[in-house]
């Protein structure tokens, strides 16, 4: 009653006994049905998404949305797959073929990954595997080759700047993000996503544990996501489109579709890390409440990614490479440090002052940090206010600048 | 015999590029195609394209892919020691503490080489 998707599971893998098909037959078969009830969930989401993005947008910029097709112009992004579907599809000239058709389906294919080991609720997960953690990494750093093949198979410079900038940015930014993932591991004591969340629902959001991670791994997956401010790889007045430039048609849907889709996915991770995945009220009693607290939870984010996207404007490479290589990396190897520190001195305490301790460290790195961002910013200005001789001179010589 | 986790994510790898490129196929059959020369040509703001598209990169990526490697490589060595973080005692912390250390080491000493500065 109370956990349906499971009921309906046992039903049909009862049914499928019945029939007097082999045991291993109606595993795979279980298998095959629950990976397409996920992929198609995801997709059915993504379309969805695209309303979601465009109504944000406008609400951010003080413009009503899509509104015109259905209620709330819901029917808006069926109307634009249309007419992707219906556009001629263009394949430049010079173009590495294979190349160029393999990566869109790349870009999607590396994001719906990442869902088969997302646990959705207590009693509801693809696969519990125990590195999950390395998985997502490794899927992330798929998706950063299908931006590279289409960089490059489009025989366009915009195109292989943009995918140049990227990798530089995923492959950056990557370090920071895995050094922050040690954190809730060893908080969770394993690599398993569906570990990590039940450790949190029995002691507490590791968001409380480590903010400071929390935050690091946040900024860093805007990164990956390309997303302003760091959306160099498509910076339009540089490059236009950067690196799917030449797409046109359901290949550049494909590509819009698995950005959009990706900054869900980071949200369900960030969800599923930092914000206790399903874990709610009810939700031992009933399982099927942990579905929508994920997808709260990691909406929640994705507006937060939306709120970033379309406050802070664009930064230069040189300062994205500075911050991520002199600041975010050292601050997350300084919290895998104390975190690793304070647990193993802390073992056997009672879980509020476990809490208590690790949060009282996080504010102490955080005024730290800060403390030393000041002292340097302070001398940045001087050095930068500090009047050269030339113009010093044409000062003093202009008018009206005696008195 | 596989067990069931690793043969959803392998029935998940296989079936999730199919979605797509099905998507893709269906322009296939109901969508236009006119190609003409000056369509299929390179897209650049308008004037013709000018020598060759597969320019030199710069070095700087170079460096910046090959610090990735040595940190990304140094990091996976650490998710066994955060995973079996209950059985160490506070000795085998510290090493791993050490090791990271290490790698701050080699972090200053990119930093002081001017590796990571941005020209």
């Amino acid at each position: 009653m109370l956990d349906p998707i499971n009921a309906i599971a046992n039903w049909l893998q009862n049914l499928l006994s019945s029939w007097g098909l082999e045991s291993g037959l109606v595993n795979f078969i279980m298998i095959l049905i629950g990976v397409l009830v996920v992929a198609m969930t995801v997709l059915v989401l993504d379309i969805l998404l695209v309303w979601v993005e465009r109504k944000m947008v406008a609400r951010f910029q003080d413009r009503l949305g899509p509104n015109r097709l259905g209620p709330f112009g819901l029917i808006q992004p069926i109307a634009d797959v249309i007419k992707l579907l219906i556009k001629e599809d263009i394949t430049p000239e010079g173009a590495d073929k294979v190349l160029f058709n393999i990566a869109p389906v790349m870009a999607l294919a590396t994001v719906l990954i990442i869902w088969a080991v997302i646990p959705f609720a207590p009693t509801m997960l693809g696969a519990s595997l125990n590195v999950g953690v390395l998985y997502i990494v490794a899927a992330g750093a798929l998706g950063t080759l299908g931006i590279l093949m289409a960089g490059w198979a489009a025989h366009n410079k915009y195109a292989l700047v943009g995918a140049f900038r990227m990798v530089a940015l995923v492959v950056s930014y990557e370090v920071p993000m895995v050094t922050a993932l040690l954190v809730p591991v060893i908080l969770a004591r394993s690599m398993g996503l569906h570990d990590i969340v039940e450790a949190q629902a029995q002691g507490g959001w590791f968001i409380l544990f480590s903010p400071v991670t929390a935050l690091i791994f946040f900024v860093c997956t805007i990164a990956e996501l390309g997303r302003a401010p760091f959306d160099l790889a498509e910076a339009e007045s540089e490059i236009v489109a950067g690196y799917h430039i030449e797409y046109s048609g359901m290949k550049f849907g494909m590509f819009y579709a698995g950005e959009l889709l990706h900054a869900l996915t980071m949200g369900a991770l960030i969800a599923s890390l930092f914000l206790g995945g399903w874990h709610g009220p009810f939700v031992q009693q009933v399982p099927i409440l942990g579905v929508v607290y994920l997808f709260i939870k990691a909406f929640f984010v994705y507006w937060m990614y939306t709120w970033v996207r379309y406050t802070v404007p664009r930064i230069r490479i040189d300062h994205m490479m500075s911050l991520n290589w002199k600041f975010f990396t050292p601050l997350a190897l300084v919290m895998v440090i104390v975190t690793a520190i304070l647990d193993k001195l802390m073992t056997g305490l009672p879980g509020w002052i476990y809490g208590l301790g690790m949060f009282s460290a996080n504010v102490l790195v955080a005024v730290i940090t800060i403390n030393l961002l000041r002292t340097y910013s302070q001398k940045e200005r001087q050095r930068v206010a500090e009047p050269r001789p030339v113009a010093q001179a044409d000062l003093a010589k202009a008018p009206g600048s005696g008195d | 015999m596989v067990s069931n986790e690793w043969l959803f994510v392998g029935v998940f790898l296989l079936l999730a590029p199919v979605f797509p490129a099905a998507a893709l196929l269906i322009p296939r059959l109901i969508a236009p195609r006119k190609p003409n020369p000056i369509k299929m040509q390179t897209y650049e703001c308008g004037v013709e394209t000018v020598g060759d598209t597969y320019i030199q990169f710069r070095v700087q990526y170079y460096i910046f892919a090959l610090v990735f490697l040595i940190f990304d490589i140094e990091l996976v060595f650490l998710f066994p020691w955060a995973v079996a973080f209950d059985v160490l005692p506070l000795f085998g912390v510290l090493v791993g503490v050490l090791f990271i250390l290490i790698l701050v080491a080699g972090l200053v000493y990119i930093w002081r080489k001017g590796a990571l500065q941005w020209m």
